[in-house]
C-alpha cells in the first residue's frame, strides 16, 4: 500500500505554500473585523493539509491569502518561495495560472467544452500553444483515471467522472498548489470521500494540497489537520500512528 | 458485537468447520473484531444446546465436527437482524462526564479540554480514513466497519463543537439566577446510571 508521508518532519522539504503571521482585517475602526490574526502555515510539497473550523472562522479568507486573491493586512505570503508581496499583478496572476490549481465546491466545468478541453483550458487561458495544452489535458486525465472519457461532455459525464475531470483540471501542466473550498460540496458521503481520496492521491504525486472543509471525515483525509477558530490556528493534530495500530494483533488473543 | 447471530449468519450459507467460522468471521469484520477459537467453540455448544444449530455426530469433539444451521436457528437469525439494538437508555459516556466536570472544577479552562479531545479525535479519525484509503479499498466487510467508526468519532468531534459553544454562550451570559444549581442534578442522575 501507499504510505503517504505525514506532516511535522519533513523541514529539509521546500514549502510549496508558507503563510508567516499572517492577519487580514477588514474595514475600519472601530468597526473592523479581523478575519485571521497571526497565522502561521507551512504545506510541503506531496503534503495535503485541512483547515478545519467552523463558519466565520476564517478558512475561505486563508484560502484566498493563499491563492493571491487578496493580501493580507499584515504578514508573508510565499508560493514556492516566492514572496507575493510586493509583487506587480501579472506576476502575481501568472503564478494563479501556472502554479495554483483550484477545486471548487461545484466542480465548475464548462458545459461548452469537452472532457480534455475543460482539463486544458488552464494551460490554454495561460497562453501554451493548444496541441501542448491539450497533451498535458489528457496527461491529468489519464492520471485520474477517465483518459477514456476526454470526448464527452460534462452532461456526458457521471458526478464521479465530472469530480475527476475538475481535480484534472486543477492540477493539470506542472501546478504545484492545489486549494479547494469544501471540493466536495453536497455530495454523499461516500462520493465525498472519494473526491478526497483523488486529492490525496494528487498529493502523493507532489502536490502540495489545502482543502477547507467544516467535515471531520473529510479532513481526517488529510496528511495534518489545522484547527481554525476566529481567525487563529488552536491547534494542529500530531502526526498519528499508522492503521496497524487499530487492528488487534494476532498474538494478543 | 452479538458473536452468536454472527456464527448462525455464517452457518446460513452452509454447513461449517469451527476453525473456517473462526476466519470467516474475522475476514467478514475486516479483522477489527478478532475472536479466538475458545469463543466460537463455547458459542457453538451453546447453539448445539439451544436447538439453534447442530453438529454431525461424529462422536468427537474438536475440529473434525461440522456445524450447520437449524430452522429454528434460522429464525432466530432472521428476528434478531429486524430487533433494534438498544439505544434508549444513553450509555454512560466518559468524555461527556469530563467535559461536565471540567466546566464545574475551579481553574479549569473547559475548551483547552475540549480541544484536546478534539485533536485526539480526529488524528484517530486520520487513521481509520488511512485503513479506508488501502485495505478496505477492496475489503467491504472492512469498509463498512471503517465507516461506522468515523460516523461515530464524527458524532463525538460534533458534540464537542456544541459543548464548546454551549459553554462558550453560557461564560458570555450575565449569571442567571441560581447558575450552579441546574448541572449539579445532572451529574448526580448521570452517575446515579452506574
Amino acid at each position: 500500500m501507499n504510505r503517504p508521508e505525514h506532516g511535522g518532519d519533513g523541514h529539509s522539504a521546500v514549502s510549496v505554500l508558507e503563510l508567516r503571521d499572517v492577519s487580514k482585517a477588514y474595514g475600519q475602526e472601530p468597526a473592523v473585523v479581523h478575519a485571521l490574526t497571526g497565522v502561521d502555515l507551512s504545506v510541503r510539497a506531496g503534503e495535503m493539509v485541512a483547515v478545519m473550523g467552523p463558519s466565520g472562522s476564517g478558512k475561505s479568507t486563508l484560502l484566498t491569502i493563499a491563492g493571491s486573491l487578496e493580501d493580507p493586512t499584515s504578514g508573508e505570503v510565499l508560493v514556492c518561495g516566492m514572496a507575493l508581496a510586493g509583487m506587480p499583478q501579472s506576476r502575481k496572476a501568472r503564478l494563479r495560472r501556472r502554479v495554483i490549481g483550484y477545486v471548487f465546491q461545484d466542480f465548475n466545468l464548462l458545459p461548452g467544452l469537452t472532457a480534455a478541453e475543460n482539463a486544458a483550458l488552464p494551460l490554454e487561458l495561460d497562453g501554451v500553444a493548444v496541441p501542448k495544452a491539450r497533451a498535458a489535458g489528457l496527461a491529468a486525465l489519464d492520471a485520474l483515471g477517465v483518459a477514456g472519457r476526454a470526448s464527452r461532455f460534462p452532461d456526458q459525464l457521471s458526478g464521479g467522472e465530472r469530480q475527476r475531470v475538475a481535480i484534472a483540471r486543477a492540477v493539470v501542466g506542472d501546478r504545484r498548489l492545489l486549494l479547494a473550498d469544501e471540493p466536495s460540496g453536497a455530495l454523499d458521503s461516500v462520493n465525498a470521500g472519494e473526491v478526497m481520496r483523488l486529492l490525496h492521491e494528487a498529493c502523493q504525486r507532489g502536490v502540495a494540497a489545502v482543502v477547507v472543509t467544516h467535515d471531520a471525515q473529510l479532513a481526517a483525509w488529510a496528511d495534518r489537520v489545522v484547527l481554525l477558530r476566529d481567525g487563529r490556528v488552536t491547534g494542529q493534530t500530531a502526526r498519528p500512528p499508522g492503521p496497524e495500530s487499530l487492528l488487534m494483533p494476532r498474538e494478543a488473543r | 458485537m452479538s458473536v452468536p447471530h454472527a456464527l448462525l449468519a455464517l452457518l446460513s450459507e452452509g454447513p461449517k468447520y469451527g476453525l473456517q467460522l473462526r476466519e470467516e468471521f474475522e475476514a467478514g469484520t475486516g479483522e477489527v473484531w478478532p475472536l479466538n477459537v475458545g469463543q466460537v467453540y463455547k458459542t457453538l455448544g451453546r447453539l448445539e444446546r439451544d436447538g439453534l444449530a447442530e453438529s454431525d455426530d461424529t462422536g468427537q469433539d474438536g475440529p473434525q465436527k461440522r456445524f450447520r444451521i437449524t430452522p429454528r436457528g434460522a429464525e432466530a437469525l432472521a428476528t434478531w437482524l429486524r430487533t433494534p439494538p438498544d439505544l434508549t437508555s444513553p450509555p454512560r459516556d466518559e468524555l461527556v462526564m469530563k467535559v461536565l466536570v471540567a466546566a464545574r472544577v475551579p481553574g479549569t479552562d473547559a475548551h483547552e479540554v475540549i480541544q484536546a479531545h478534539r485533536l485526539y479525535l480526529l488524528e484517530l479519525m486520520q487513521q481509520w480514513t488511512r485503513l479506508k484509503e488501502g485495505e478496505a479499498r477492496d475489503d467491504l466487510g472492512l469498509a463498512l466497519v471503517v465507516d461506522a467508526e468515523l460516523f461515530r468519532l464524527d458524532a463525538v468531534i460534533r458534540w464537542l463543537d456544541a459543548a464548546d459553544v454551549r459553554l462558550a454562550r453560557a461564560a458570555a451570559e450575565p449569571p442567571r439566577p441560581s447558575p450552579a444549581a441546574a448541572p449539579v442534578p445532572q451529574l448526580r442522575r448521570l452517575g446515579a446510571r452506574r
